[in-house]
């Protein structure tokens, strides 16, 4: 329980502060310790599969995306700081914020969720591949198709002809 | 409070501060990494309900986080080819002057 109040310490501190701070680079930084310890988390519920997963996709690709956006979309060398928002804006968002945090956990603690189970359900690598490539497969299909898809239209989107025009 | 609701206010709480983010900024990318924040806080909990609710069948929770990464994964590459696109038409992805579609 311990090891889950200091994950779930991280995590929580990490998303907060990269999302107040000025300096987009810092923030994708903090982010990726954001979604390493939500891999912990997984780890610690006894997910691995899942938790490998999410080191691979998040802190691996999603990040170097986003790293590479922040440094794509920039006007000068130094120009990583962004403007401070409007303070109504910021406001209004922190109280709409405020307020599904409060329903939602007012929610969980409100609601009989019944006995837990004590141990995490055994699940093994092998049971995964035999329910993916079986039961499955249609899912799996169609998460290869849009995949493939995505990176068609991200290359489609992102690239530009020789004569500088979309 | 017992493990399943600590793990389920874990995932509120990430889902709010997503959310305040993704509402409050108007750089394109931060909002993007906004929503991002609430696809993980939704597969956390899809593994919370998976660890500790009764195991009826035990890949599935696990089969749900699998697809959901990959189709966040797809979105994240097509969002951000979206503010790269943005960007090079109006040198700008603050989303209050993005708000033209034709170039």
């Amino acid at each position: 329980m311990i090891a889950f109040v200091v994950i779930a310490v991280i995590v929580l501190a990490a998303a907060s502060v990269a999302m107040c701070l000025r300096n987009l680079v810092h923030s994708v930084l903090l982010l990726v310790g954001c979604w390493a310890g939500i891999a912990a988390f997984y780890l610690w519920a006894g997910a691995e599969f899942v938790a490998f997963a999410q080191l691979l996709v998040y802190v691996g690709a999603v990040s170097m995306l986003s790293l590479f956006a922040v440094l794509l979309t920039r006007r000068s060398f130094h120009d990583l700081d962004i403007a401070p928002e409007s303070v109504t804006r910021a406001t209004w968002a922190l109280l709409t914020a405020g307020a599904v945090a409060g329903v939602l956990v007012g929610t969980i603690l409100g609601s009989p969720l019944g006995k837990v189970a004590d141990s995490a359900p055994p699940v093994s690598v092998r049971q995964l591949g035999e329910e993916l490539a079986g039961p499955q497969v249609a899912g799996l299909l169609v998460v290869g198709v849009i995949l493939t898809v995505a990176l068609l239209g991200g290359v489609v989107i992102a690239a530009q002809d020789k004569e500088g025009k979309q | 409070m017992n493990p399943l609701q600590l793990c389920l206010v874990l995932s509120a709480l990430l889902f709010s501060v997503g959310l305040g983010a993704a509402l409050s900024r108007s750089h394109a990318i931060l909002v993007l990494l906004g929503v991002e924040l609430m696809l993980n806080a939704a597969n956390l909990n899809f593994i919370a309900f998976w660890r500790y609710g009764p195991p009826t069948a035990p890949a599935d929770g696990i089969l749900f986080v699998i697809f959901s990464i990959a189709v966040a994964a797809a979105e994240a590459a097509v969002g951000l080819a979206l503010v790269i696109a943005i960007y090079r038409h109006q040198k700008n992805i603050r989303l209050q002057e993005a708000s033209k579609l034709k170039g």
